[in-house]
């Protein structure tokens, strides 16, 4: 896949000595709906601002379409961005909003007309076409946003966390609807976000960003399903992080011990020596309670626990554990019936929990989580 | 060319003209008033020299540092008075008057004599304050006085009356931007709290307020300071200003090393107020947002 | 009143009584300061609008009689008419200095960041406080050391340096609230700095141009202490009438300050109308 987008050892500190953006090298491909994602002030913003040109590199390359575009100012570069604040022009209307660009270009009045009609109705905004941002909901202000950005048919889009203002049910349909719009435009996406949901729902590979450098570059399953730290195993979707000790280890797995349990995992490509502190990652929804009198399913690890609290979120039920260690153990448990109809062991009941070794991850203590 | 390099060479080309201006006009005009300040009267004109003369003249010749201290006197009786009218107005305008139109004709109301001639407001006092004024002949009419009285101009009187008149509508000005500022939950909070409405002005409303009094006053205080306008009016011959003194030396007494020193003088003052009125107002600023 | 039929009985009737407000006293002291306060501003200009319609040489009460006759006198005397020329002159160059030396200066002060950057603010900002005589002398000085004779050219001059703070900082504080996100939008889209600033920027800032030009055109036209020292052979309005009064008053100057009030009223009524803020409308 031909790279459409790439930046080379980027690096940037601001005044007073704050590391934004730490030699992180990227590629997008031609088509690829790719998110940065990473906690407030890891830098992503500041690596997208680079890419659109209103930052510049302290150190490192931009290069789109295989050309070198750092030093081009960001009206040269065939890139456009939507803003997390829209910054739509208050003095103009929509269609004056979403024809600047081309308006610039010199393009010729009545084709600019048609193009901004299409482009509204691409979004679904036509009926706007001569209203005012103030007049606008938030909702609505973002497909003008959206409109504007695409018209110019640039190669990448830029999107600086384009949801976040947005409240909970219109985000979840404007992250299906950015999905189809991509796939309808065909261009590269670099989405910049903070939330984990939006970055697996929508993007064909997500990096994630923490303090200025790249942790995991993969697919929305390969980081689910194998996160490289345990930052990104807390950060994408949850994690239990046990704290656990080796005790012994062969080719197949390890045996670690974490609040008097002994715990087998299947190993990867790591090793581990026995005495190793080690954190093992392990997702609520993977553990499964075994009914009092029940069979521990073959092979799976045996944990004896003692509920904590129950919390209710509506389609599961999350469970809170003792299981011997500092921070309570979490499990998650789809209901298939009503609440009232599940059987909930009172606070303080004694529960049999149980795991595959296959979803251990184990992870070496020392390293920054 | 660099991103950042482009950028330094627009900020240059925006920067230049305004920079050469404030250089020429500013700069520059002040050092050779400095310069001249040390010169010697040679009549008609003067000569370059470097004595401290004329500043000595200052302190040592009573016609100019009384002058000096009449100034100063009245500029802060002029200060106080526009002060204590225009406080009230402004509190009423922020605090009592519901109907947001209402207030901005009111507001405009108080801004509109500001628009209006200087000249001509303060020469109307002498014409009301004259003895063929208004005043006079008005109280003949209604028989308190038997014949008009000169004692209403011409004083030192009349001059802080004029000069209260004009800075009333600069005092309002900051004081109610600065009482708009206030939060209302804070003095909600105040009198939910059980404090009375007397004891929420002094404790939480007038010290809130203090960045615009002390910006109304330090305006008030250095432009009546450097007037010679109102003392020409209304003044009389005891009622000339220190600006009048410099006025004249560039005038008929053909002293310009002199008055340059006494310009130096009075720049001085002011330099000094404004500063001082800086570092209050940012030793008290108060972050309301 | 009876009870209804569902009051039990031997409970009074529900209706409240009628509360009596109590009455505001320290409300109603501040409402009437503040009305004397403002009779009081307004007190002068009565006096001179009144006076100019009345047929007597002197301000005295009581009153004499209805004329137009000063305002006559007025239109007749060319060297009033040639003084309000000036004037508009002067004040129109004025404004159009302040902007064009003043727009720059703000967004300086604004965006970058330059050695002796602090200074060059204390300079352009000193004659806001600064009494108009220091600026006239200064600039007298200077233009004595180069040699330019004085006219209405070096008021204008005079003008421009006493009054380009009011454009700085009306137009600094503008752009300190400017969302810079809509300029980068506009680079984004293509535009070359010229046009965002043209179409993007300009439009925003619009009233706080429109605003201070206006104050500063007012201020030129009115303008006494510096205009005093850099005066030629032609004289401005207030020039004009400030040698007329030391003269003697005539009432024609209560005609011509009328006029002016009127003329006030007029640009006020147009600024605030002028200056409806586009990022100001409240968020729909």
């Amino acid at each position: 896949m031909t790279s459409i987008v790439e930046v080379e050892s980027l690096t940037k500190v601001f005044a007073g000595g704050v590391t934004a953006v730490d030699d992180v090298s990227l590629q997008v491909g031609e088509g690829e709906f790719v998110t940065l994602l990473g906690p407030s002030g890891c830098g992503k913003t500041t690596i997208l601002r680079i890419i659109a040109g209103f930052e510049s590199p302290d150190r490192g390359r931009v290069l789109l379409g295989g050309r070198d575009v750092t030093d081009d100012p960001p009206y040269k570069r065939a890139v456009n961005t939507v803003f997390q604040d829209y910054a739509l022009f208050p003095h103009m209307t929509v269609a004056q909003n979403v024809g600047y660009g081309l308006r610039i270009a010199g393009v010729p009045r009545a084709d600019i007309g048609r193009q901004v009609e299409d482009a509204l109705r691409m979004v679904e905004l036509l009926d706007k076409i001569d209203s005012r941002p103030a007049q606008l909901s938030g909702g609505q202000r973002q497909r003008v946003a959206l409109a504007r950005a695409i018209i110019r048919r640039p190669k990448v889009l830029l999107l600086d966390e384009p949801l976040s203002a947005l409240d909970v049910k219109l985000r979840e349909a404007m992250q299906v609807e950015l999905k189809h719009l991509h796939q309808r435009l065909g261009i590269s996406f670099i989405l910049v976000t903070h939330d984990q949901k939006e970055a697996l729902v929508m993007s064909d590979r997500v990096v994630v960003i923490d303090r200025g450098r790249i942790v995991q570059c993969g697919s929305p399953a390969e980081l689910y399903d194998r996160p490289a730290t345990p930052y990104v195993a807390s950060f994408v979707g949850t994690s239990n992080l046990v704290p656990a000790i080796i005790v012994a280890s062969d080719a197949n797995g390890v045996v670690a011990e974490a609040g008097g349990h002994r715990l087998w995992a299947r190993l990867g490509s790591r090793r581990f020596a026995p005495g190793a502190h080690v954190l093992i990652a392990i997702r609520p929804e993977k553990v499964v309670t075994v009914p009092a009198g029940g069979v521990v399913p073959d092979a799976f690890n045996r944990i004896e626990a003692r509920v904590i609290e129950h919390l209710f979120h509506g389609h599961g039920l999350r469970t809170e554990f003792d299981i011997g260690c500092v921070e309570p153990f979490m499990v998650d448990i789809q209901l298939p019936a009503a609440l009232a109809e599940v059987g909930l062991a009172a606070p303080g009941a004694s529960v049999t929990l149980a795991v595959d070794p296959a979803n251990l991850t184990v992870f070496p203590a020392d390293r920054q989580p | 060319m660099t991103l950042a390099a482009r950028r330094r060479l627009a900020i240059l080309g925006v920067l230049s003209p305004p920079l050469l201006w404030t250089l020429v006009f500013m700069f520059v005009p002040y050092a050779i008033m400095f310069t001249y300040s040390f010169y010697t009267r040679k009549f008609p004109t003067f000569v370059p020299d470097f004595q401290l003369g004329n500043y000595l003249a200052l302190f040592a010749d009573p016609q100019y540092y009384q002058v000096l201290l009449r100034t100063l006197k009245i500029a802060t009786a002029v200060s106080i008075s526009a002060l204590l009218l225009a406080y009230p107005l402004a509190y009423f305008l922020a605090f009592k008057v519901r109907s947001a139109s209402l207030r901005t004709m009111l507001y405009l109301a108080v801004i509109v004599p500001l628009w209006v001639s200087y000249l001509l407001r303060a020469y109307t006092w002498k014409t009301i304050l004259g003895s063929e004024g208004v005043l006079n002949s008005f109280l003949v009419w209604i028989g308190i006085l038997d014949e008009p009285t000169p004692l209403f101009l011409y004083n030192q009187l009349s001059m802080v009356l004029t000069l209260t008149y004009i800075f009333i509508p600069f005092m309002v000005m900051p004081i109610y931007a600065a009482l708009e500022k206030i939060p209302r939950s804070l003095i909600d909070a105040s009198k939910d709290l059980g404090v009375g409405r007397a004891q929420t002005f002094l404790l939480v409303t007038l010290p809130l307020s203090a960045p615009g009094v002390l910006a109304g006053l330090t305006l008030t205080f250095c432009l009546t300071f450097g007037d010679f306008v109102a003392p020409f009016l209304v003044g009389g011959p005891n009622g000339s200003m220190i600006a009048n003194v410099v006025q004249s030396q560039f005038g008929t007494a053909l002293n310009w090393p002199l008055g340059a020193a006494l310009s130096i003088a009075m720049l001085v003052i002011v330099l000094t107020i404004v500063s001082i009125g800086d570092r209050l107002e940012r030793a008290g600023r108060l972050d309301l947002g | 009143m009876t009870a209804s039929a569902a009051t039990p009985a031997g409970i009074a009737s529900t209706r409240p009584a009628r509360r009596r407000r109590p009455i505001d006293l320290p409300g109603r002291t501040l409402a009437l300061a503040s009305i004397l306060v403002l009779a009081f501003l307004y007190l002068p200009i009565v006096v001179l609008v009144v006076f100019s319609f009345n047929d007597n040489t002197v301000t005295t009460l009581p009153l004499r009689g209805f004329t137009w006759g000063w305002y006559e006198r007025l239109f007749a005397n060319a060297d009033m008419r040639a003084a309000i020329g000036n004037s508009f002159y002067v004040a129109g160059s004025a404004t159009v200095l302040t902007l064009a030396i003043g727009v720059p200066a703000a967004f300086a002060l604004d965006r970058a960041a330059f050695p002796g950057k602090a200074a060059f603010r204390r300079l352009v900002l000193l004659p806001l406080a600064l009494p108009g005589i220091i600026t006239g002398i200064s600039m007298l000085n200077l233009f004595r050391v180069l040699g330019f004779n004085l006219s209405l050219e070096t008021v204008i001059l005079g003008h421009g340096t006493a009054l380009v703070a009011i454009v700085v900082t009306q137009v600094y504080a503008r752009l300190q609230r400017f969302n810079r996100r809509l300029e980068e939008a506009s680079t984004d889209l293509g535009a070359r700095p010229w046009q965002t600033f043209l179409y993007i920027v300009l439009p925003n800032i619009r009233a706080a141009l429109i605003g201070s030009g206006l104050l500063t055109f007012t201020l030129s036209f009115d303008e006494i202490p510096v205009t005093f020292f850099l005066t030629g052979r032609d004289n401005t309005l207030p020039m004009y009438i400030y040698s007329t009064l030391r003269r003697g008053i005539t009432p024609e100057i209560n005609a011509i300050g009328t006029i002016i009030v009127v003329a006030s009223l007029g640009i006020i009524i147009l600024s605030v109308s002028l200056l409806r803020d586009p990022e100001r409308r409240p968020a729909g």
